[in-house]
């Protein structure tokens, strides 16, 4: 059996250590070792975004990156985005806007919208649903997820200014 | 799908990963960004012993001017090349590519040189490379050589690319100002695999083609140049006899396999209605 | 008299009946804290691993588990010969059938459950899954349902193959399962053979898969030493899961707890009971630990509760002026290996009888054939009534085939044929009464929002250029609300549902119902029902389903039954509970209880308000000794509430697509889509359910589709064939709305979610063949894609400069 290893990063502002064999999925450590359930599988082949998490700057499936290539990385997920009893804006723009039914796409959509709004904190409805894409939802058709995203780009960028 | 299991490595230099390379030999693969490997150890169609991590060698990342030629390093992800103020300006088909890779995450990790070598013709980057002129450094323990992209691909998953090799880089000529370009690329949804496209390179004097390239994803075993088409067009004006005549040339070429995308026939049409497509929009692009 | 400033207040701070409340279910889904079926851990839990058929027909000649115990980590591998001596090897299906939990003797389908690998972790159950070795002996495969009921077929099911009935009346071949058929057929012959004009077209439904985010999975917990157990599944029905194990296992129903938790989407995938739920239990029992067993999201595709795969034929027959005599409509129904279709037992096809629309059709007459093949089992509703989307797909289509045929436009031959809005309750001639509906109203709405005018003439300006433009319309009338228990039952247990409501002194309140919320927003929309009945804040009251140790029994959510059936039971169980408010107030206030009126949250006496009993203060009093002589304590209620009848939603859209002739793509330009789904309860909610039933029927319209080759391989079962549109193909949705109440229902709602299913595929389809309509097509199969179109366009020779 390949060797195990112990694998430390910051998990939402946390140093974390676990200990893993080098095949483990990000996603499984989270789920199973950090009990951070937020991120879901959705597909295992890194199709439908549920396993959505933040690493470094980069929205990333987590379904698809081993545990063992995290070393010292700074990982957000879902389970980041409230601080200090206060929602963040996309948190509570899918709650307004009706971003979400069943709740099973929705870790992944706002950790990925996240970042969006990091890189383009004004984005059109075009760029929204572009970059967006690697997140499949089979309940809203998408069409409140972008009023979501707007809500929170509006609440962001007017807090900002 | 859970991989089988393997030894994790990652090296830090390129000396330390052409080192574990040779130390493993065929027991070993290179990890880029995974998006096409972790699949496929997932699913057990790669069952690999030795995985060597590439992805914290700083050396591999990176895009820069150098004279004529753009340098990108393969660990250079998609979303970079997306970014990149410099491709923008100097190479902005390699841009419209990698806007139409995959899928947003998938480009956050996927990298340029991981698509090349990977060998699958359904990806991208071959035929932007063609149309491009490209050319790959190519390190192994004994030293490095340059391959041009032409020669690189040699059939389905079959490249130069040697086992005790890594790519490192990408050169690029930087094309002329006023090259037209265009990437036509359809496919069935964010996310697929080209059902058929073309990658165009297009340099007009007056209403006369000066110079052009042509290449094909998904339509053959690896990446197509479609040379007769070019030489059909070289001189001529961009009517739409020289058009259709370039779509019949490129489709001559295509030998693609049938799958959920498309027949033999469909894919082969696609093709030539790509190669129109992306001649048109090059030609829109390109100072005359 | 206009309402008082008060009286507004009061009314706003209930957010009842008919307001767009945020979802009280929407807290722990943001915030990445919804209890979904893999974030259930129990101490000691060991995984499952199934191991699966790589053929669609083989006999199993053995199976060695040897190396895959010796694998570290394996704790236990399974296959039928460990379940037979608990006599869990085969189990009923919700079909009337039997199915094999783990392929016994041979195997019918590519991917059949074969053995399960039991093990500490889901690495050490998949290294071991890989490990067994199953030695298989290939048989020859049936793949065309056509071909099932030839002489020399192969035989599928060779443990009821000297079986001349499996619960649906008598068979005629070992593959057959059953011939279902209603209406006059004689009748139907005879206008037939008299008529000015008839139509006929062959239209396939094809198989699909409802595919929710989250695959199918249980975590399945026996006590030993209490006989308890316990199982958490990703159910829309845990009742009735209940009931099945209970019978299967012979562990007594008391026993028994079923949990559903949060539900990452159904859409009709998570009704059936499947071989891994039950392997799952059976290892628990053997073992006494929790068992996980999940699905992945190629099995959940390729072999747990496929949609449709019917293949209709669709007759009209009408006179000159396109009014329409009589219909006859036939199917063959590909069940698969098993027929684990879920269905009521006098229903076997369904609801597929609705097939006569929003139409008033005098005669007619329909048949579904039903056959086994080598296929997974399956023919569950993916987001509508059982049969309904074939059936509706079915008439929508054929009444643009008559106006083709006729040369009237098709929104005209619509028009002709309407049940008129002063004709309900209508009976249609294949026996269903359609409750409400003014359909004339809505399809003159929707005409108006679109121009629909104006596009008829953009469409010919662009038919002379060479151009497609297609023009879709669908006026439907569905079926939900299942369902009266004269005429519905499943295993025979009626399909009533139920809501128990108990009011607390301070005057919250928490109800449970027999339904399974999967994202509906049940929480919400049961409260804000409540709410308006009670005059208590939606936001105190607290909704409880799919444990079926705390909610009263009901046959859970499928169908759109939790509005129809639920929602009524919630409303009744509120008004019993009323019913005692007003003589707790009556006694209090000292007045008859005849002098009291209900406003918004309170008693008053009539005439003089100032004189009043807020539910509040009635709440309260009900926990005291100061009550009407011999009435208990307490305040709550409990509804086992059985529906009259079904409910009829009804709608109408417009689609509008450009067709690129040289590649096949398809651009929705434009969707518009009235819904009247009777009373609203809450308008956001019900707009939310629109876009997503859209975007589902958008996805079988143009993509969606499970293909084999003839020797019954899967070819495309992941999420890169498998076509779930992201953000990007997604076209935008406009939504609008009537208010047609139903006469029958207690608050006149009649459930949506499937409406825009049901409604946007025929509608896209029609779009897509109105494209074409100048060229003589009359019906092209779906999935749309670019592949097929452009097939079509090449047929025609258009698809060249």
């Amino acid at each position: 059996m390949a060797k195990k290893q112990t694998v430390s990063f910051t998990l939402n502002g946390t140093q974390v250590d676990v200990v893993v064999e080098p095949r483990e999925l990000l996603i499984h450590s989270l789920r199973e070792k950090l009990q951070h359930t937020g991120p879901h599988i959705g597909c295992e082949t890194s199709h439908c975004g549920a396993c959505t998490v933040d690493i470094d700057g980069m929205s990333v499936k987590s379904c698809t990156v081993l545990t063992v290539q995290c070393q010292d990385a700074e990982v957000l997920t879902i389970e980041g985005f409230e601080q200090g009893g206060e929602l963040h804006a996309l948190q509570e723009g899918f709650t307004q806007e009706h971003g979400l039914q069943c709740g099973y796409c929705t870790p992944g959509m706002i950790t990925r919208a996240y970042r969006l709004l990091k890189e383009n904190p004004s984005p059109s409805e075009e760029e929204i649903r572009y970059w967006m894409a690697g997140n499949l939802c089979r309940c809203t058709g998408y069409q409140n997820i972008v009023k979501a995203v707007q809500y929170a780009a509006n609440k962001l960028s007017s807090a900002s200014a | 799908m859970i991989p089988r299991e393997f030894d994790y490595h990652a090296p830090q230099s390129i000396p330390d990963a052409l080192g574990l390379l040779a130390q493993f030999g065929d027991e070993a693969k290179l990890l880029a960004g995974g998006h096409s490997l972790l699949p496929m150890m997932k699913l057990r169609l790669a069952e690999p012993g030795h995985l060597i991590d590439l992805g914290r060698i700083r050396e591999l990342q990176g895009i820069r001017e150098d004279g004529d030629t753009l340098r990108i390093g393969a660990m250079t992800t998609e979303n970079q090349l997306i970014w990149s103020q410099l491709l923008q300006d100097k190479c902005p088909l390699l841009v419209e590519g990698a806007r139409l890779i995959s899928d947003p995450q998938v480009r956050y990790k996927g990298t340029i040189g991981g698509d090349i070598s990977h060998g699958d013709p359904a990806n991208d980057h071959p035929a932007l490379m063609l149309a491009l002129g490209a050319s790959y450094v190519l390190q192994s323990a004994s030293g490095e050589r340059v391959v041009s992209a032409d020669d690189f691909f040699v059939g389905m998953y079959d490249t130069l690319l040697q086992p005790d090799e890594i790519m490192t880089e990408i050169r690029i000529p930087a094309p002329a100002q006023g090259t037209g370009y265009c990437y036509a690329k359809l496919k069935r949804k964010v996310g697929d695999f080209a059902t058929a496209a073309a990658a165009v390179t297009l340099r007009m004097q007056g209403e006369t083609v000066q110079e052009v390239a042509i290449a094909l994803t998904n339509v053959g075993a690896c990446a197509l140049r479609a040379r007769e088409a070019e030489d059909a067009l070289r001189g001529k004006t961009l009517d739409d006899a020289a058009l259709a005549e370039a779509a019949r040339l490129a489709m001559s070429i295509c030998d693609p396999v049938e799958d959920q995308r498309g027949d033999v026939e469909y894919k082969t049409a696609m093709a030539g209605e790509m190669t129109r497509r992306a001649l048109s929009t090059a030609n829109s692009r390109a100072t005359h | 008299m206009a309402a008082s400033t008060d009286m507004l207040e009061r009314e706003a701070t209930l957010q009842g009946l008919g307001t767009s409340r945020l979802r009280k279910e929407d807290a722990r889904f943001i915030r990445g804290k919804g209890t979904y079926i893999d974030d259930i851990k129990l101490p000691g839990m060991l995984f499952g691993a199934m191991v699966r058929s790589p053929y669609a027909h083989a006999r199993i000649k053995s199976i060695n588990k040897d190396k895959a115990l010796a694998v570290p980590g394996v704790v236990a591998v399974l296959v039928a010969d460990d379940l037979k001596p608990v006599k869990l090897d085969w189990m009923p299906t919700l079909g009337s059938d039997v199915q094999a939990v783990l392929a016994d003797e041979k195997v019918c389908f590519q991917l059949q459950e074969v053995a399960m690998v039991i093990a500490t972790d889901r690495y050490a159950a998949s290294d071991g899954a890989d490990m067994v070795e199953v030695d298989y002996e290939e048989l020859p495969v049936l793949v065309d349902p056509h071909k099932a009921m030839d002489a020399d077929a192969p035989i599928i099911r060779e443990d009821i193959a000297d079986k001349d009935e499996v619960g649906h009346g008598k068979r005629t071949h070992p593959n057959h399962i059953f011939t279902w058929e209603a209406g006059d057929k004689d009748a139907t012959d005879s206008v037939f053979a008299n008529a000015e004009v008839t139509v006929k077209e062959e239209i396939l439904n094809p198989r699909v898969h409802p595919c929710p985010m989250e695959t199918c999975g249980c975590v399945a917990s026996f006590d030993k030493v209490t006989g308890q157990l316990t199982v958490y599944i990703t159910s829309q029905a845990p009742h009735l899961v209940r009931t099945v194990v209970a019978m299967l296992s012979g562990i007594p129903e008391s026993k028994i707890r079923i949990i559903g938790g949060d539900i990452g989407g159904g859409f009709g995938n998570k009704v059936p009971i499947y071989p891994g739920y039950v392997v799952a239990i059976v290892a628990s029992i053997v073992t006494g630990v929790p068992i996980k067993w999940i699905e992945s999201r190629i099995d959940n595709i390729s072999t747990t509760g496929f949609a449709r795969d019917y293949h209709g034929i669709g007759e009209l027959a009408a006179d000159k002026d396109g009014r329409i005599k009589a219909l006859r409509f036939t199917a063959l129904a590909d069940h698969g290996a098993f027929n684990s279709h879920v269905s009521a037992t006098k229903l076997p096809a369904g609801l597929f009888s609705i097939c006569t629309g929003s139409y008033d059709i005098p005669t007619a007459y329909c048949r579904v054939d039903a056959v086994y093949t080598n296929k997974a089992p399956g023919g569950v509703a993916y987001r509508c009534s059982l049969r309904v989307t074939e059936a509706v797909y079915l008439i929508e289509r054929m009444m643009d085939v008559l106006a083709q045929k006729l040369s009237i436009d098709k929104a005209e031959i619509r028009r002709r044929n309407f049940v008129n809005a002063d004709k309900f309750p209508y009976s249609t001639s294949l026996g269903w009464t359609l409750d409400s509906g003014d359909y004339h109203t809505a399809l003159e709405k929707v005409l108006q929002a679109v121009d629909y005018e104006g596009l008829r003439k953009e469409q010919a300006e662009k038919r002379a250029k060479g151009e497609l433009m297609g023009i879709g319309l669908c006026t439907f009338t569905e079926i939900v609300g299942a369902g009266p228990t004269k005429v519905c039952d499943i295993l025979g247990i009626g399909l009533f549902d139920s809501c128990d409501i108990r009011v607390n002194p301070t005057g919250s309140a928490i109800a449970r119902l027999g339904t399974m919320s999967q994202g509906q927003g049940h929480a919400t929309t049961y409260a804000q029902i409540i709410a308006t009945e009670l005059g208590l804040s939606s936001e105190e009251i607290q909704i409880e389903e799919g444990d079926t140790d705390k909610a009263p029994y009901g046959a859970g959510t499928w169908g759109s039954r939790s509005t129809p059936v639920a929602g009524a039971a919630a409303a009744m169980a509120a008004r019993k509970i009323r019913a005692k408010a007003q003589a707790i107030a009556a006694h209090l206030l000292e007045v008859g209880e005849g002098d009291l009126e209900w406003e918004i949250d309170r008693f008053n006496v009539k005439g003089n308000p100032a004189q009043s009993k807020t539910m509040k203060e009635i709440a309260l009093a009900a926990h005291t000794g100061d009550l009407p002589d011999g009435m208990e304590q307490g305040l709550d209620a409990t509804e086992y509430y059985d529906p009259p009848n079904m409910t009829f939603p009804f709608g109408a859209y417009v689609c509008v697509v450009d067709i690129d002739r040289f590649t096949g793509e398809t651009k929705v330009r434009r969707f518009y889509a009235l819904d009247d789904c009777g009373t609203r309860i809450n308008p956001m909610i019900i707009e939310g359910q629109i876009h997503g039933g859209l975007t589902e029927a958008f996805a079988v319209a143009f993509g969606q589709a499970i293909p084999f080759d003839e020797n019954g391989n899967h070819l495309g079962n992941s999420l890169m064939d498998y076509f779930l549109p992201t953000a990007v193909e997604t076209p935008h949705w406009e939504t609008d709305h009537t208010v047609t109440p139903s006469p029958h229902h207690p608050i006149g709602a009649k459930g949506v979610a499937e409406s825009p299913h049901v409604g946007g595929i025929p509608c896209f389809s029609n779009a897509v063949v109105d494209a074409f309509a100048h060229l003589g097509v009359t019906h092209m199969d779906m999935p749309h894609t670019a592949f097929r179109v452009w097939q079509q366009c090449k047929a025609l020779g258009i698809n060249t400069r």
